[in-house]
């Protein structure tokens, strides 16, 4: 490397002075990683039921569904909006599917129903922030109502039962052994979320308008259209995710995935995307879901009650977050 | 001792430095910003402290004000040494900082910002509001500013809200005053001001710090100089013992032989015309035509509407009407993306927030308005990146550690070349430079006028928003004149002087 007091005019300088796996092993994903098999170890040690692949199989579903909505979740995250009406949309969703298969649908039609509920919620948001600049986290609170609202509307405290057979395979089916038909979703829409992200322009359009939407507009990003994508893709994970809690469950109530947005925000943020925008990575969000699977998995069969392992999570999230500051906070002193 | 430093303190109130640094040094993880630099400070006298960026300059604002403390050296107020571990403390010892941007609040009134944080209590410990409203309007006219201390801040102009920050400043009761590039932000008329209120501070014998990157007005206020270079101290003295020249040497360490780079501009065909170019209330009837390898200047006074025409012309700001046809042909500019693809670019005033999007690596801000051409079929391709991003920004002979370094962690210089680089990449047609030298110091400076004029050289057309009027004159072939929102004069040739320049901005 040449010293920075070269004057030599149109000197060299070097692409990195670090490379990107040594950037890597220092990351957050490393640390949650590390997490991650300190839980699964423990968990083992705690549980005789723990390692057995039909109860792990099991537990991926308390992650799954809300991950595939935690990916587009990163990515409008890293942008700098939010969208907290995703679980409503779910129950929208949902109760559209119900509704089409009472009116005697098969399974393909309800499946576009899902999907197209789930678009068209996206866009709603999308168009309320992109077009009219209302600030996402408002616009989305609100639709949270709207949507969820509207199922109630239709359910009051009914419920949709009878789904066909065979649309019980999206959340009850198994592609080979122990592998679940959401567990490859799951999988496979992580792959192509990380390479949207890191590989690509539009991944690239994403971190810059994180960083400064201002500009990302001023170097000739068309900042609104990326951000409407987004909510889109937002929108599209919640109706899949419908797809797969509405076949699990096999019915649908207005009050399916209750709270579920602040799980989803909770997996991104564990997952280390800055919650206000800008940075953050898929792999950080992958392995943040398995961590949270494999709390609730254990301490679920140590028969800790839900309202416990809440506590736990929430602690679990401010002592991820806050160690590494404090500790680098320490270092500084 | 204790004895000696009383007798030396009668002896220097009347002649001696009210406030002294000997020695100072401030080291950060890596850099040695200050080492052992010496600084004195005369009652009724400004002092202007020169040097380059990086010079170490804010750093000593920094440690005047009680923000940093220095590593090693003394501070001394009236000869006997003092510490400022904090704002507080160094406020006590009677020192003020005008700053570049101070921070005011808009929903509170002016009175309220003079005195937040110090304002007068009565008897029960709350604020005591009459005596408050006094005290403002006392400082206010004191400074000549008039303004209603009652009145909201965010009704006020750019001019009046800057009056604000120096009577905020002054509502201590200062001996020293620290002004940190006070005319950055204000126009000929606003300038003039603050050099009479420059004065009045003197009169009332109070000791003024002047840091400036402008040699007209080091030279028209200043009593005494101080030269840093890289952290060290150079020089000091009387201003009237030395020349423009010998402070530009000791600055830089050699000579900068000439400021403005030698043009034989070789003007070619019209690639750019603007008709008919209006907004409801920013600007209107703006027209002009531009041709290749042209550098055409726009002058104007802050607010003339000079930057809002050129965002509208690059699709930021939505004109109410107006027609832009490149190479003869109309084009329907809606959005920077448009004017990209139709090869117009803009360098905005505001690097951090509208040029560079300072948190991404280097290579990343050259390659983003590029990034159709270095990816494959909307995948990015690294290697290709780098390539772009290493020979761009190789010739605007860019300094930084890697291409990988977040564009925040260089210099205001470095973090212009790097907008300019991006731009660059996309190979426009016509590049809008707006007070492209603003804030950077007198090396870069000449960076950027020297690649200006290469690229007029090489074909491009150069569009120059500029304040500094030697700039102006050194740089462009012609000048467009602007006052309030509308071109007030077409100046070129042996027209192109000061005077005519500043009779047409102010409407004279």
């Amino acid at each position: 490397m040449t010293t920075l007091h070269d004057t030599a005019p149109g000197r060299q300088i070097p692409d990195r002075l670090q490379s990107p796996l040594q950037r890597r092993l220092k990351s957050w994903e490393t640390l949650l990683l590390l997490v991650a098999i300190g839980i699964f170890v423990a968990n083992s040690f705690a549980s005789p039921y723990f390692l057995n692949a039909w109860n792990l199989s099991d537990a991926t579903f308390n992650f799954t569904e809300k991950a595939m909505i935690a990916f587009a979740m990163a990515l409008l995250i890293i942008s700098g909006e939010i969208d907290l009406s995703v679980a409503a949309i779910i129950a929208l969703a949902s109760t559209a599917m119900g509704a089409a298969m009472t009116a005697g649908a098969a399974t393909p039609m309800i499946l576009l129903v899902g999907i197209g509920t789930g678009l068209a919620c996206g866009a709603f948001n999308g168009v309320l922030v992109t077009r009219f600049g209302l600030p996402s986290i408002v616009v989305t609170i609100g639709t949270m109502s709207l949507f969820r609202g509207i199922s109630y509307i239709v359910l009051g405290d009914q419920a949709f039962r009878g789904y066909p057979s065979d649309f019980a395979f999206f959340g009850q089916g198994y592609v080979f052994w122990v592998i679940s038909f959401e567990l490859v979703l799951f999988a496979v829409l992580a792959v192509i979320y990380a390479v949207v992200l890191h590989l690509t322009n539009f991944g690239r359009a994403v971190y810059a308008i994180g960083n400064n939407a201002t500009g990302a507009e001023f170097s000739g990003i068309r900042v609104a259209r990326v951000k409407f994508i987004l909510f889109l893709l937002t929108g599209l994970m919640s109706g899949i995710a419908a797809i797969c809690l509405t076949s699990r469950l096999g019915s649908t109530r207005p009050s399916i995935a209750f709270g579920w947005e602040l799980e989803v925000v909770t997996m991104v943020v564990l997952g280390g995307v800055n919650i206000l925008g800008g940075s953050g990575s898929i792999p950080g969000v992958v392995i943040a879901a398995f961590v949270m699977g494999l709390v609730t998995f254990g301490l679920g069969l140590l028969n800790v009650p839900g309202i416990v392992m809440s506590i736990v999570i929430g602690a679990l999230l401010i002592g991820v977050i806050a160690l590494p500051r404090l500790w680098s906070k320490w270092r500084a002193a | 001792m204790l004895m000696q430093a009383g007798s030396d303190d009668n002896a220097q109130t009347l002649t001696g430095p009210v406030l002294s640094l000997d020695g100072i040094t401030k080291t950060f993880p890596g850099v040695k910003a200050l080492d052992e630099i010496r600084l004195d400070l005369h009652p009724g006298q400004v002092t202007a402290l020169v040097g380059e960026n990086g010079a170490g300059k804010s750093t000593v604002v920094k440690i005047l004000t009680g923000i940093y403390q220095p590593d090693g050296g003394e501070i001394r107020v009236d000869g006997s040494a003092r510490r400022f571990p904090s704002p507080q403390d160094a406020a006590d010892a009677g020192i003020t900082a005008i700053h570049q941007e101070t921070v005011l609040f808009d929903e509170l009134t002016v009175a309220e910002n003079i005195f937040l944080g110090h304002a007068p209590r009565n008897r029960w410990g709350l604020i005591d509001w009459p005596r408050m409203r006094r005290e403002a309007e006392t400082i206010l006219r004191g400074i000549g500013a008039q303004v209603d201390p009652d009145h909201p801040l965010r009704d006020l102009g750019i001019a009046n809200k800057h009056l604000v920050a120096i009577a905020r400043a002054l509502s201590i009761d200062a001996r020293v005053v620290i002004m940190d590039e006070p005319t950055a932000a204000l126009s000929h008329k606003e300038i003039e001001e603050l050099y009479e209120l420059v004065e009045t501070l003197k009169a009332q014998g109070k000791a003024i710090l002047f840091i400036s990157h402008k040699f007209d007005e080091i030279f028209r206020i200043a009593d005494r100089y101080t030269v840093f270079r890289d952290g060290q101290f150079v020089g000091a003295g009387l201003i009237a013992d030395v020349t423009e020249a010998d402070l530009v040497k000791m600055m830089v360490g050699r000579e900068v032989s000439q400021i403005f780079p030698k043009r034989s501009p070789s003007i070619g065909e019209e690639v750019l015309q603007v008709a008919g170019y209006a907004h409801p209330t920013e600007f209107a009837d703006i027209g002009f035509r531009l041709n290749r390898g042209e550098i055409l200047g726009f002058y104007g006074l802050v607010g003339a509407g000079r930057s809002e025409f050129m965002q509208a012309l690059f699709g930021i700001t939505k004109p109410s009407k107006g027609v832009t046809k490149i190479d003869g042909k109309i084009r329907v500019i809606r959005s920077p993306a448009d004017a990209v693809a139709n090869g117009i670019v803009y360098v905005p005033e505001d690097r951090g927030k509208q040029g560079a999007i300072t948190a991404l690596p280097i290579f990343q801000n050259v390659t983003l308005p590029s990034l159709a051409r270095t990816s494959r079929r909307g995948f990015l391709q690294l290697a290709e990146e780098f390539k772009l991003a290493r020979e761009y920004t190789r010739r605007l002979d860019l300094r930084a550690a890697s291409l990988d370094t977040p564009v925040g962690n260089l210099s205001g210089g470095n973090q212009q070349k790097v907008v300019i680089a991006k731009w660059l990449a996309t190979q426009p047609r016509v590049i809008i430079l707006d007070e492209p030298t603003k804030g950077i110091d007198i090396g870069s400076k000449a960076a950027v006028h020297d690649f200006m004029a290469e690229l007029a050289a090489q074909g491009l057309a150069v569009i120059m928003v500029s304040s500094e009027i030697p700039e102006i004159l050194g740089m462009s072939d012609r000048v467009i004149v602007m006052r309030e929102g509308r071109i007030a004069a077409e100046v070129q040739g042996d027209d192109l002087t000061p005077e005519t320049l500043v009779r047409h901005a102010a409407g004279i």
